[in-house]
């Protein structure tokens, strides 16, 4: 099977450290779990093939962490039945935590270790000897490009190195299926690019990854498939591409010079929109399949009607767009925090 | 088993690698006791009276202080096991394939070096200004013993503390709130028979009393009474309660 990074990044397998055999890497059915009155999970079904990524995309609070966290051992399931690498994360939960690496949230490194000994301290508790956990962390810091900070205290680094150092420590053992919890939550673009073309790598290698996230464009560019996650559900699963169609395409906003004049444009745009424009006060978004030309058209029709056009500008469906289209709510909602909050 | 001893060895090892790397915490392993002894003993020391089988305050304080600084040794463990718990260190050690008590057995491990550090820098400080024993070396060594079991006995305490709070502000507070009076309704800083007649009660049932009593009766040849093995079995009994609690606790933290 091919998969999406090696597709992508031509990137070639130097080292591979895949499953074999073509058991799913990850197979998850009827998972729920619940905090007191919550019900974080609320039957998940999923199933990853190995040497692929599966994004997990969702809300704030969708249970995607709850989701995680079961997969890795770190919580019991009230009921369903998870398999990772073959594995029961209940009974086998021992053997099964030898062959995860985990990459939370926030990078779990110990800021007052060097980058070393923190990578060092993590592959002795995999139950390596000091010697062959110093062989692979200095692999590991040579592959992560953070050699110039081997020796410094891991305070010292910046939010990418951090995450990159965090990567690393999950990559200790080898293990073939990693799970990676918004990996590149809070960090800025230039570090976000940079996780994003090691993950590729990852994949390159023959790992099955397991990709939570709440950017759909993260999402679009890492996973083979994806799951969306609402309110500890599966809402939707498909190919990035399968979930864009049902999602409707992209977005053209345009910004009129006179609010007065919204409902006019709406109706001279609405025949190059696949769903009736959405007006709100001074702006127009319309949903468009097609991308070129589609500017040019949409100004020469408002020009043509008399209207006054400030700006104008095409984007991609965001995962606003993906749960307005799936659910008719929101991404956002302040009371869907429970969750990762507990 | 094994397993467990290595990977304590390992967790132990990082948490006093970090230590030295956090130079304000190492302060206050050392230079605060210090500084406690020298204000209690010049300050307060002229205005308390102490029994007459004590030769002066110093004698009288010393073994109290220590006592008091060694319950507080464990302090470290309820901040540091709630920072890893808020930085996912927590989680990442839960995923690993190492012994499950071993996180917190490294980390209560370590502070027992810390301690040891400490009460050696409260000991020298009590010789320099004229604190003597009156014991053999294996009493001296008893002491010793009984110090750091009791001060390993409150690492746990405040391991359960510090995986149970919210925050690392709230393990300080909570801390001392819980510790502090403990400390102060003792025997360690002035005679229990001096106090109103409810905190007499109090002070003399407070298990600090007891390991007080026992550090005296050990290093300047106080009376012992029962309080030597009652120390030990105090101590005893709090790791037998609070390790077991902090253990559970672990295998459930940031799951809830």
């Amino acid at each position: 099977m091919t998969t999406k990074a090696t597709d992508r990044a031509g990137v070639d397998p130097g080292e591979r450290d895949g499953l074999a055999g073509s058991e799913a890497a990850i197979k998850v059915s009827g998972l729920t779990k619940s905090f007191g009155q919550v019900r974080a999970l609320d039957g998940i079904d999923l199933e990853v093939a190995p040497g692929t990524v599966l994004g997990l995309l969702g809300p704030n609070g969708a249970g995607k962490t709850t989701a995680v966290r079961v997969m890795t051992t770190l919580l019991k399931p009230d009921a369903g039945e998870v398999r990772v690498a073959g594995l029961d994360v209940v009974h086998d939960a021992a053997k099964l935590r030898e062959r995860i690496g985990l990459a939370g949230q926030y990078a779990a490194i110990d800021e007052n270790l060097t980058g070393q000994e923190n990578l060092v301290m993590v592959g002795r508790l995999y139950g390596m000897t000091r010697a062959a956990a110093t062989t692979r962390a200095t692999e590991l810091l040579v592959r992560f490009e953070l050699t110039d900070a081997t020796k410094r205290p891991a305070k010292t680094y910046s939010g990418g190195m951090r995450r990159r150092l965090d990567l690393g420590a999950a990559l200790v053992a080898k293990p073939p299926v990693l799970f990676l919890d918004e990996p590149t939550t809070g960090l800025d673009p230039r570090s976000r690019l940079s996780v994003w073309t090691t993950i590729e790598e990852l994949v390159a290698e023959g790992r099955t990854v397991l990709l939570s996230t709440q950017y759909l464009d993260e999402a679009d560019r890492l996973a083979d498939t994806i799951v969306v996650i609402d309110k500890g559900r599966v809402i939707a699963r498909g190919t990035p591409d399968e979930l864009k169609d049902r999602v409707g395409g992209e977005r053209l906003e345009v910004r009129l010079t006179d609010a007065a004049q919204a409902p006019v444009a709406a109706k001279t745009l609405a025949p190059i929109s696949d769903e009736p424009p959405v007006v709100k006060l001074d702006a127009v978004k319309l949903t468009v399949r097609r991308r070129s030309g589609i500017i040019v058209e949409a100004v020469r029709r408002l020009d043509e009607a008399g209207v006054g056009v400030d700006d104008i500008a095409l984007r991609r469906p965001t995962l606003d767009d993906v749960f307005l289209a799936l659910t008719g709510h929101a991404a956002e909602e302040p009371d869907g925090e429970q969750e990762e909050a507990a | 088993m094994s397993r467990l001893v290595t990977d304590t060895m390992i967790v132990a090892e990082r948490n006093l690698v970090r230590l030295t790397r956090a130079p304000d915490l190492l302060l206050a392993f050392t230079v605060q006791p210090v500084m406690f002894v020298l204000l209690f003993v010049y300050v307060f020391g002229g205005a308390i009276v102490v029994p007459d089988f004590y030769e002066d305050y110093t004698a009288f304080l010393l073994p109290g202080i220590i006592v008091q600084n060694i319950a507080f040794g464990g302090f470290v463990t309820a901040l540091g096991l709630n920072e890893d718990l808020h930085k996912g260190l927590i989680d990442r050690f839960r995923s690993l394939p190492m012994a499950r008590a071993a996180v917190l057995a490294g980390r209560t491990l370590a502070d027992v070096a810390t301690n040891t550090l400490s009460v050696l820098v409260l000991l020298v400080t009590g010789l320099i200004i004229g604190f003597s024993f009156n014991a053999s070396i294996v009493e001296i060594l008893v002491g010793l013993g009984l110090l750091l079991l009791f001060g390993y006995a409150f690492s746990w305490v405040f391991a359960l503390l510090g995986l149970i709070v919210s925050s690392p502000e709230a393990a300080n507070s909570l801390g001392f709130i819980a510790v502090f009076p403990l400390t102060f309704i003792s025997s360690a800083f002035v005679p229990v028979e001096s106090m109103p007649a409810a905190l007499q009660w109090f002070a003399q049932i407070n298990p600090f009393t007891i390991v007080v009593d026992a550090m005296r009766a050990l290093w300047v040849g106080a009376p012992a009474g029962n309080s030597i093995w009652e120390a030990f079995v105090w101590s005893i009994a709090l790791i037998a309660v609070f390790a077991p609690l902090a253990v559970a606790k672990y295998r459930r933290a940031a799951g809830n």
